[in-house]
């Protein structure tokens, strides 16, 4: 359960960006990608904790989940995987030889009010 | 009030421990050492792969262990015979290492002047794989006695590390092992990962991994003064 620290880099994260901006921070989108170890209800719920008493309180974390997406070789295409724990590929059953995403954990945006 | 309006941040979230760990490899930085770790179930011959790795470095290179178990300073005295330093951090009920305890173990110990820093995880396939310790290398063992498919149960520690040892290289024959196979399986959690064969005991495959230690350290002193 590690999820609750991760909140609160987010929430830092994200105070630091609005107070350099001058800004009000409503919400907080986040990349999570399925291969980064973190569970997302787990944050979802965290997260109001870790906005707590700070600039981001009231404000919403919306998740956008990142699938795995690997290269296979013997089909030389990028491929979404299915799961998040073996690397075959859906269609040739090859081994991938590159994971190309889904390690995520990225502030990417924030919503806004100036 | 005008209407919200996103701007694009961009910013990677960094762990509490992925903090400390910056830290540590900062300081390894800043002292020119190559740090690798260690990680595997116990009994997988960790500990007599670093001892045979320590003894072989030895003549040419200043190298130090740190070891970690929930009980015990028995490993910190096995490879204390190869006369190199050797700290024994004792978790009790902690599972695996973090980058705290790494730090907390360095501190005033250090020596100075030191290549290479190795750093053997508790033996645990689970836990360890979610703690960065600041390591430039970080290898997972596996032993021929405990199955080809390990990795496919175990898929998270094989995946958060750079190279697989297969270890116990000697018994290979008596128990069938099927060494294509468990490479295959390997590279289903994690393609493209490279895999030594060794036998610490006869010391078959060690001077591959040797041979890999020096490309190591030769990459991290170019980083390290470029």
């Amino acid at each position: 359960m590690h999820e609750l620290s991760i909140a609160l880099s987010i929430v830092e994260l994200a105070e630091e960006e609005a107070a350099e901006r001058s800004v009000r921070v409503t919400a907080v989108h986040l990349k999570l990608g399925r291969l980064s170890g973190v569970v997302r209800d787990a944050l979802l719920a965290s997260y109001e904790m870790a906005a707590e008493g700070t600039a981001l309180a009231g404000s919403r974390l919306v998740i956008e989940d990142i699938p795995v997406l690997g290269f296979c070789p013997g089909c030389n295409a990028r491929r979404t995987l299915e799961g998040a724990v073996w690397f075959v590929c859906p269609v040739c059953e090859s081994p991938i030889s590159e994971i190309v995403a889904g390690r995520e954990l990225e502030v990417y945006a924030l919503e806004i009010r100036e | 009030m005008s209407e919200p309006r996103l701007v694009e941040v961009r910013k990677n979230v960094l762990k509490q421990n992925d903090l400390c760990a910056r830290d540590l490899r900062r300081r390894f930085r800043d002292a020119g050492i190559t740090v690798v770790s260690l990680v595997s179930s116990p009994g997988s011959g960790k500990t007599a792969f670093l001892e045979q790795t320590l003894t072989m470095l030895q003549p040419r290179h200043r190298v130090a262990a740190l070891v970690g178990d929930l009980a015990t300073e028995n490993d910190a005295a096995r490879l204390a015979r190869s006369q190199a330093p050797v700290k024994q951090i004792v978790t009790g009920t902690v599972c695996h290492l973090d980058a705290a305890m790494v730090r907390a173990a360095i501190d005033f110990w250090l020596p100075d002047r030191l290549d290479f820093l190795f750093i053997e995880n508790v033996g645990n396939l689970v836990c360890p794989s979610a703690f960065d310790l600041g390591e430039h290398l970080r290898l997972v063992l596996l032993s021929v006695t405990e199955g080809e498919d390990k990795p496919l149960k175990y898929p998270t520690i094989f995946n958060t590390a750079d190279v697989a040892i297969l270890t116990k290289l000697d018994l290979a024959r008596a128990v069938e092992f099927d060494a294509p196979l468990c490479e295959r399986n390997i590279h289903i959690v994690l393609p493209g990962m490279r895999v030594l064969k060794v036998s610490a005991k006869s010391g078959e495959g060690m001077d591959a991994w040797l041979e890999m230690l020096s490309s190591l350290r030769a990459e991290c002193r170019a980083t390290y003064s470029g």
